[in-house]
């Protein structure tokens, strides 16, 4: 049973090939180890341009979603009570223009299951159809159904003509 | 008997003995131990002319790197109209995507160069002699879907190159009478080359060659295993106790093992230092490039097209030329034929001026075209 301890020495005292075997590293373990860092290093160098080519669109999305400011051309002449989607960095999100003529623009993807949400005039609220969730079009507070969390909220300004979204 | 088999494929006593039940419980079901003991027991012979033996494992090891940067290169490439614009996109934009790209074009150039010196060495060392015939024929085959495998790859990037190169590749067949035209145009889907022929040959390439490819290559190393390695003449001649041989594991597998680390660094260092190029994006209404050539493995075959065009008038330089490839390749087929079993008698040396002869044709022809390409700038 001894012979199958894990800890047993590779190279025991006496063995024919271990010659240096007084200090801490005999000539066999040496090798081991000389091999175990070359094939690491072999390891490395195919697995980092390898991972680091697999995850370049992981790292461009990463990029293009650190985006803070977006800003809308025509979306002044967006009619009251009524909704447009556009892209913040790589998700979509949701302009609304109420009413009253005050702004709104929240992340459009469902904090359920990820889905694209849409504004339903008749009823003012936001509307998620995969699983019928509701959400206030004020302030993306989850009203009703499934959704755990409120949509997140962005900042609007009006200037120059031009709707400016930033994040909050 | 069950008994005193199965304990004669135990495990090594050093292992876990859990390991050790499921490797008996795999094994049982498996056979893996037939395996191994056949690994252990198969010998390589060791002689002056070993060196040799190694280039078939460095053309499998290339093709193993092929299929591997094949499968990422698919992650990002696009066939079709977008071709060209997902080949930049690799290469300029991916990160690594130039490394990727390159390794995969070297290692096609590397692979074929590899091919070549296998099958030379094969010839000059009589290895398709009885019984290895197959093992010889498979090889051939091996070797022509590999050009294959080349041409069809050469087109994907779309760029200006790859599309004339392609372009006067493909009006070659069309010089045969009657099917010639018709065929040319089935494979290019039209009488140009368009995204048509990008998908065609994207398919080829990626799924059609490889299923071609893979079973022959099976079957060509299952003769080297059935059949044992060839040996040269002057070991044969020696009594079976003189012969030299070493264990194929581990001693002959570290050593190729080894061999398959300097092809590594071989390719990683041409890969690194000469990236492969994208010429501009092809253009049909634009002219030629003046430096156009194929890859250096058709040279030899695009100069004597060129050779056999000066000679004849129109198109009957190329279908002559055809012909001249086509008996040329069935002489090289019917090599174990010619010379079977002979020792040294007359046949096994008119076989060898024979290969000497090919080796001549081929590298003046692959020189003279590279040398004349200057000139027409």
């Amino acid at each position: 049973m001894s012979e199958e301890s894990p800890n047993q020495p590779e190279c025991p005292k006496g063995a024919p090939d271990s010659d240096e075997n007084d200090g801490p590293l005999d000539r066999r373990g040496f090798l081991k180890l000389a091999a175990g860092v070359v094939g690491a290093g072999y390891a490395a160098a195919i697995g980092y341009p390898v991972y680091r080519y697999i995850a370049s669109p992981v790292e461009q999305a990463a990029m293009a979603s650190a985006v803070t400011e977006v800003t809308l051309d025509n979306a002044l002449s967006l009619p009251l009570n009524s909704s447009m989607i556009f892209k913040f960095g790589t998700a979509p999100a949701i302009l609304i223009h109420h009413a009253n003529d005050t702004w709104t623009a929240l992340s459009a993807v469902c904090t359920h299951l990820g889905c694209t949400v849409n504004y339903q005039p008749e009823n003012n609220v936001i509307f998620c159809p995969c699983h019928s969730g509701v959400y206030n079009a004020e302030t993306g507070a989850n009203i009703s159904g499934p959704p755990p969390k409120p949509l997140k909220q962005y900042q609007v300004q009006i200037s120059d003509g031009k709707v400016v979204i930033s994040r909050a | 008997m069950e008994k005193s088999s199965s304990a004669e494929r135990k495990p090594p006593a050093t292992v876990h003995p859990l390991v050790g039940a499921v490797y008996q419980w795999v094994d049982d079901r498996l056979g893996i131990s037939d395996v191994v003991k056949l690994a252990t027991k198969k010998r390589v012979p060791e002689h002056g002319q070993s060196f040799w033996y190694y280039w078939g494992g460095i053309t499998l090891f290339f093709f193993i790197v092929m299929c591997l940067s094949g499968v990422l290169l698919l992650l990002y490439y696009r066939p079709g109209d977008s071709a060209y614009e997902s080949v930049r996109q690799i290469t300029y934009e991916i990160k690594f995507g130039w490394l990727v790209r390159s390794i995969h074009s070297w290692a096609a150039n590397l692979m074929i160069l590899s091919a070549f010196i296998h099958m030379f060495s094969a010839f000059f060392m009589r290895a398709y002699r009885m019984p290895r015939e197959f093992t010889w024929w498979s090889g051939i085959g091996l070797l022509l879907l590999a050009m294959t495998f080349g041409f069809s790859g050469y087109l994907l990037p779309m760029d200006d190159l790859a599309y004339f190169a392609t372009k006067v590749g493909l009006s070659i067949p069309a010089v045969v009478p009657v099917v010639g035209p018709w065929v040319s145009d089935l494979i290019r889907g039209g009488p140009e080359i368009t995204s048509y022929t990008v998908s065609r040959f994207f398919a080829l390439h990626v799924v059609v060659m490889p299923a071609l490819f893979i079973p022959l290559l099976m079957f060509h190393l299952g003769l080297v295993q059935k059949n044992g390695m060839s040996m040269p003449e002057s070991e044969l001649e020696k009594p079976e106790a003189a012969r030299k041989s070493i264990p194929f594991f581990p001693n002959f597998a570290m050593k190729d093992l080894g061999v398959w680390l300097v092809a590594l660094n071989v390719l990683a260092l041409l890969a690194a230092v000469f990236p492969w190029a994208l010429g501009p994006a092809a253009d049909p209404l634009m002219p030629a490039p003046m430096d156009i050539h194929p890859e250096w493995y058709f040279m030899s075959s695009f100069q004597v097209l060129k050779i056999f065009g000066q000679i004849f008038p129109g198109v009957t330089g190329e279908f002559v030329a055809l012909g001249v490839f086509k008996l040329g390749l069935l002489l090289w087929f019917l090599v174990p034929f010619f010379d079977p079993t002979t020792k040294g008698g007359l046949r096994a040396k008119l076989t060898t001026y024979f290969g000497i002869l090919t080796i001549v044709i081929l590298l003046v022809t692959t020189i003279w075209g590279y040398w004349v390409l200057p000139a027409v700038h």
